[in-house]
């Protein structure tokens, strides 16, 4: 607080002969993040906080059903025991899907951030972020076109080997997996990107004088300054991963039920709001737990 | 010359209002007696532009319409503006909740003698009738079953889905209440309140190795049937319609010996309607087989509820094929579902699916 009084000092000049008692920095620093947090509490903690009111109530509060609180939304694990087997299906998709996304984003990255030069760069990071411009729906559709039986995949496969049966994997979690990597992929490849462009060259230089081989570099130099980039790119891609619905419900066919579906269903189709939101919540924790437990990794990782 | 000043310019201003809201409410003034307000889904039949024309041609009543986008909707329109509308179109699950709350009037069949030849058992559905007095006119219904490939031996009950024969080719609706309703039917329960759910539970599961896609919506069954993903499938009558007439798909539409899943709109007239008069005349207007006709081929329409009115379409129209009048013989009508029941069935279903999934 105090280095930012001498700043508002020195930005007004000492020239100024007139004596004005300065803004305390905290006044300043109020009026810069208030309409960030007004909008972030109108817009995010409010409709979240009504969420969190519905999950403790007997049912959806729009009709004549008489309302009255309850618990028993969040015993639905214990009511319902199926429902772990989703969620650790869910977990294990997520898991999956971020491992895949790590990847291939820091390889991708690291061929954009190291390997171009000049305009090609920008180039090929427009190329890479090209699908993320088209909406995800369309996305989703075109891998039922070329995964399903019969589907392009199938016809490119059997134009070489015609004697191989169909190789659809359309309705299973690999096309599940698929997608959602293919959905999640430009995340990961811009926090890598970013974290990446910073190394300085003369680092990989030294280390390349000294007889580093490429892998070195890559073990050694690269993904250790590079893990800040990795780990949120991991958490953008694992947080909303293990809540999707869409990918699951269109690509995952009858295996496709996750804990997104799950919770869509009580919006939609069974209009039972306070189910869904407590399932919801439920899903929250679980992710904040998750988080706890390798928070030491995580936070060694980010301040590396 | 009087002088504008604020008072006058108020003056002259407020006389304009009143003279404007007057004009406006004129015309509803001096022709309420020739005309009806209708309540419907937008593009359902009620408001087909030849139609209203004809309409108000052969008998003086002008057609207006309202328009609701959910039965949630209709319902609350009825409960908070009384009075405001002639006629309403409502699904059979909803009549009964209207009736029950006194928003819809009883019939007077007297005033609509194109009811002589609807089906019987579709006039009679509980969910029209309280006390054995009728409030609404069956319209439209269709139901679901059974669809196959051309070719195929036609299964006689839901057990095909169970059928070893059909093992990884059959396509289930991703609906809690149409799974569990073929699985009642084909225990010989009652669809709409099935006494023993586990034995629901246990059949659908007993589908598994049969079960390839849950399908939600009729573009993707028709995508999924094409690419020829499976073989036999829960579906609809109307959407078995389009998918041969629009998709030129090789669809067998099968009811089995169960009976279908049936769902039926009617036309009732709500408590306080300006004009019942004219509604009973629209209502007799829209069950009569040339209105339906010339619907049904120039819009495409669902079966009509007036068995003369099918009788009317051309023998080889796909719609009659499909919609036999046998069929609502022997067809379970959707009911509403109490809150509790609805819970337990899309419970019940959520674990059928995860079973599937393993």
């Amino acid at each position: 607080m105090r280095s930012d009084t001498i700043l508002n000092d020195a930005a007004r000049g000492s020239s100024d002969p007139r004596q004005r008692r300065p803004i305390p920095a905290w006044v300043a620093t109020t009026a810069l993040l208030l309409p960030t947090y007004g909008w972030l509490t109108l817009a995010v903690l409010l409709p979240l906080l009504t969420m969190f009111v519905f999950s403790f109530m007997s049912a959806t509060p729009m009709g004549k059903t008489p309302i009255v609180f309850t618990l028993k939304h969040y015993r639905a694990f214990i009511d319902q025991p199926y429902l772990i087997n989703i969620a650790w299906t869910s977990l294990v998709i997520g898991f999956w899907t971020t491992l895949l996304c790590a990847v291939f984003g820091f390889l991708a990255a690291v061929a954009l951030a190291r390997a171009t030069v000049g305009r090609m760069r920008e180039t090929l990071l427009v190329l890479l972020l090209l699908p993320f411009w088209t909406n995800g729906l369309v996305r989703v559709f075109s891998w039922t076109m070329v995964l399903r039986e019969n589907g392009f995949l199938d016809g490119v496969v059997h134009m070489l080997l015609p004697d191989i049966g169909s190789v659809s994997f359309l309705y299973t979690r690999y096309a599940i997996v698929l997608g959602l990597v293919h959905g999640y992929l430009p995340y990961m490849i811009l926090t890598c990107y970013i974290a990446l462009s910073t190394i300085d060259d003369a680092i990989i230089e030294a280390a390349a004088s000294l007889g580093a081989r490429w892998w070195t570099i890559l073990l050694r130099i690269l993904l250790p300054l590079a893990a800040p980039g990795l780990i949120s790119g991991a958490v953008l891609t694992f947080v909303p991963v293990i809540g999707s619905f869409m990918e699951p419900r269109i690509l995952g066919g009858k295996v496709g039920v996750t804990m997104g579906t799950v919770i869509e269903d009580q919006f939609t189709q069974a209009f039972n709001w306070p189910l869904g939101a407590a399932l919801s919540f439920t899903l929250l924790a679980v992710v904040l737990a998750i988080f706890a437990t390798f928070s030491g990794v995580l936070r060694r990782g980010t301040t590396a | 010359m009087t002088e504008i000043t604020r008072r006058n310019a108020l003056k002259l201003m407020s006389a304009t209002f009143v003279a404007g809201a007057a004009v406006s409410m004129l015309p509803k003034m001096a022709f309420s007696a020739g005309t009806i307000t209708v309540l419907n889904w937008q593009g359902y039949g009620t408001d087909e532009a030849w139609s209203i024309k004809a309409f108000q041609e052969a008998t003086g009543i002008e057609v207006v319409h309202d328009y609701y986008s959910s039965e949630a909707e209709m319902l609350t329109k009825l409960r908070t503006n009384p009075g405001t509308y002639d006629l309403v179109v409502l699904n059979a699950a909803r009549c009964a909740q209207a009736m029950a709350e006194d928003l819809i009037s009883p019939i007077d069949y007297a005033k609509v003698p194109n009811i002589a030849s609807v089906a019987a058992n579709l006039r009679s559905n509980e969910n029209f009738n309280k006390d054995g007095v009728g409030y609404a006119v069956p319209w439209v219904w269709g139901l679901t079953a059974i669809a196959m490939r051309e070719g195929l031996p036609k299964a006689d009950s839901y057990a095909v889905f169970g059928d070893p024969a059909y093992k990884g080719r059959v396509g289930l609706q991703d609906d809690a209440v149409g799974a569990i309703a073929a699985a009642a039917l084909l225990t010989g329960q009652d669809m709409n309140n099935p006494k023993d759910l586990d034995l629901v539970k246990e059949t659908l599961k007993g589908f598994k190795p049969n079960v390839k896609l849950l399908w939600s919506t009729e573009d993707q069954w028709n995508k999924s049937f094409a690419a020829k993903e499976f073989d036999v499938a829960m579906y609809w009558s109307g959407g078995a319609v389009r998918s041969r007439r629009v998709s030129k798909l090789p669809v067998d539409f099968v009811v089995p010996k169960e009976g279908g899943i049936g769902w039926v709109d009617g036309l009732g007239i709500p408590v306080g309607a300006p004009n019942a008069e004219g509604a009973h005349a629209f209502a007799n207007w829209m069950i009569d087989p040339k209105f339906y006709v010339e619907w049904a081929t120039k819009a495409g329409a669902p079966a009509s509820a007036n068995t003369a009115a099918m009788e009317s379409l051309p023998a080889d129209d796909l719609s009659r094929q499909i919609h036999k009048p046998e069929y609502i013989a022997n067809m379970s009508i959707m009911s509403a579902l109490p809150d509790d029941r609805r819970e337990a069935f899309n419970n019940l279903w959520q674990e059928v699916k995860a079973f599937y999934a393993e």
